[in-house]
């Protein structure tokens, strides 16, 4: 268990974060320049905080007020570089071998081996790192942060420069890691759909802090602003003012320039009050509708693996994305007529808490 | 080829030729030593005074060798306090002797080694030495095991480089350890001692062998340097 308050500021910069991770994969997600890799560097002891405290399985590894900064060496965290650095000048296996020093000879050789062969190394265990793959060596990297038991293990962005088929490797790996070492992992990431893949629990930076964390798919439903909501990609973020109130009814009613939406009861709001309100593109239905339903001009249209994604501009309102299945997409036959009747349902429309406008 | 040359060769007396050798191989033996810690501390340590230390050391760079002789001279001389500490604890002068030869060479290599040492150990890429460390490696381990070998091909060429400056001492050395045939003539000083006494076959003779020499020292460094990547 991993308990983090960390604080730090350079000329322009300023970071301040509290975070709390129980074994299992934690995604810090954000903006590069956020200060994600600045907090795992506070925590492998290779930056020293201005002020704060972190905690690791009850141990005290930094406390500014008691004066306390355990050397990175005697902190049993685990690092794996953005870089990797996997020692050139030596071979897979002394790599593996540096960590395990203080060991026994006999038990360090077969510490050494189990890690190999864990990680499919033995047949690279006498080559040169220089001469291994992109993923090869993120293997190295990830065996020799885990040879000397950490309690924690923190990842910078391991699946940099990594391509599709490596990038599920690297999953598959970090699912057998949080299996078998069964200790909190901190993962740092500014890809998006990774976030959203790994994020049993996902931690959003922005600017030195964090602005929203919970659960994955709790976050993707319920973005705490607008600018969480760009940052997860939701395209579809529009201001609008809220026009009528109905708490008997559970309705309330926005306007949006010439569009009036329907959406759930918003308590604590008052009309007239400015909002900011998105729709998942997913969510959005093409086709005539009761409840919300807009005129649209088709803009562009782009292909996904397994969709398209259709972009459409209201009068007044802006682009709108909305991604349908390719099924549907033929379905629909758009192309000779550009302008469209959009529904966007009431449950899916998610409007911003209070004051983070 | 001058004329007489390889019948110069043969006549020549080889003293000055191995002394030169001798001395800068241990110049540069305490130069590396040194050097290496010296630029450590200016490499990984932030400290106050940090860039007067680097200006003291990189001095000799920029002070003519007769200059830094004299200093030399007034601290290691038989009336100063070291002079006669190290008469004391020898039983001899320092000054005068090839050891003073070795002072000598050492204070003109030893500048540019830190200089050159310290833009190796700097040029490594920082990530290597702060994953030895959360590997739970202690400084002195990160040092010997990641950093130096990683710039060791660097920190090579700088020690070549500066065998081959200990070997060309001319100003410093005949400032401190003079010009006594046999005992404290290096090649450079021969040379000189050649010219001034009118022997232009052992000048010239010696003047190649030590361009040959510093020759093939600068084609090993470039070598060096250039298998790095």
């Amino acid at each position: 268990m991993l308990s983090a308050a960390v604080a730090k500021s350079f000329a322009g910069f300023q970071l301040d974060v509290e975070l709390n991770c129980e074994p299992g994969l934690t995604v810090l997600f954000g903006p590069s320049g956020a200060g994600k890799t600045l907090t795992l560097n506070s925590i492998a002891g290779l930056v020293r905080p201005d002020a704060g405290r972190i905690l690791l399985g009850g141990e005290i590894l930094f406390d500014a007020q008691r004066g306390v900064h355990l050397p990175a060496r005697l902190r049993g965290v685990g690092y794996v570089f953005q870089n990797d650095a996997v020692f050139p000048h030596m071979t897979v296996e002394e790599n593996l071998l540096f960590p395990l020093a203080r060991m026994g000879a006999i038990e360090r050789w077969r510490r050494c081996h189990a890690l190999l062969e864990a990680f499919h190394l033995t047949p690279l265990a006498s080559r040169d790192p220089r001469g291994l793959s992109g993923g090869e060596k993120q293997r190295v990297a990830i065996a020799r942060a885990l040879a000397a038991s950490p309690r924690l293990l923190l990842l910078d962005e391991p699946a940099r420069g990594l391509d599709a088929e490596l990038r599920a490797d690297l999953y598959w790996i970090l699912g057998r890691v949080l299996e078998e070492y069964r200790i909190p992992i901190l993962l740092v990431t500014h890809d998006r759909d990774e976030s959203f893949r790994l994020g049993e629990r996902l931690v959003i930076y922005r600017g030195g802090k964090i602005v929203q964390q919970g659960s994955a798919e709790a976050i993707f439903a319920a973005p705490r602003d607008a600018a969480v909501a760009r940052l997860l990609g939701y395209g579809n973020v529009f201001p609008a003012t809220i026009e009528h109130l109905d708490p008997g009814a559970g309705i309330s009613r926005l306007r949006a320039g010439h569009v009036t939406l329907a959406v759930d009861y918003l308590p604590g709001r008052l009309r007239n009050d400015r909002v900011e309100f998105c729709i998942p593109p997913h969510a959005v239905r093409i086709g005539p509708a009761a409840e919300n339903q807009v005129i649209a001009d088709l803009v562009s249209e782009a292909r996904l693996p397994s969709s398209v994604r259709l972009t459409f501009h209201i009068a007044d309102l802006g682009d709108l994305d909305c991604e349908v299945s390719r099924e549907k997409y033929a379905e629909l036959g758009l192309s000779s007529s550009r302008r469209a009747a959009l529904a966007l349902p009431r449950a899916a429309i998610h409007v911003f808490e209070k004051g983070n406008a | 080829m001058p004329s007489g040359f390889f019948q110069t060769l043969t006549q020549v007396d080889w003293f000055p030729l191995w002394l030169s050798l001798r001395v800068a191989a241990l110049a540069t033996v305490i130069s590396v030593v040194f050097g290496l810690l010296a630029a450590y501390c200016l490499a990984n340590f932030e400290f106050r005074g940090k860039e007067l230390l680097d200006a003291v050391i990189t001095l000799p760079i920029v002070l003519p060798p007769t200059v830094l002789g004299y200093y030399l001279l007034v601290v290691l001389g038989r009336d100063s306090f070291l002079g006669r500490w190290h008469e004391a604890f020898w039983g001899a002068p320092l000054v005068f002797t090839w050891q003073a030869a070795v002072v000598a060479a050492v204070v003109h290599s030893f500048p540019l080694l830190v200089k050159s040492a310290r833009a190796a150990l700097e040029s490594v890429d920082a990530s290597f030495a702060q994953a030895a460390r959360t590997l739970g490696a202690p400084e002195w381990r990160v040092f010997l095991r990641v950093t130096l070998p990683l710039a060791r091909r660097s920190i090579l060429a700088a020690a070549v480089f500066a065998f081959a400056r200990s070997l060309g001492d001319f100003g410093v050395t005949i400032m401190i350890a003079g010009n006594i045939p046999g005992r404290t003539q290096t090649l450079a000083v021969a040379i000189y001692d050649a010219v001034e006494s009118g022997n232009g076959a052992l000048a010239r003779t010696l003047s190649i062998v030590i361009a040959a020499v510093a020759g093939i020292v600068l084609y090993v460094v470039n070598r060096l340097g250039r298998s790095e990547e």
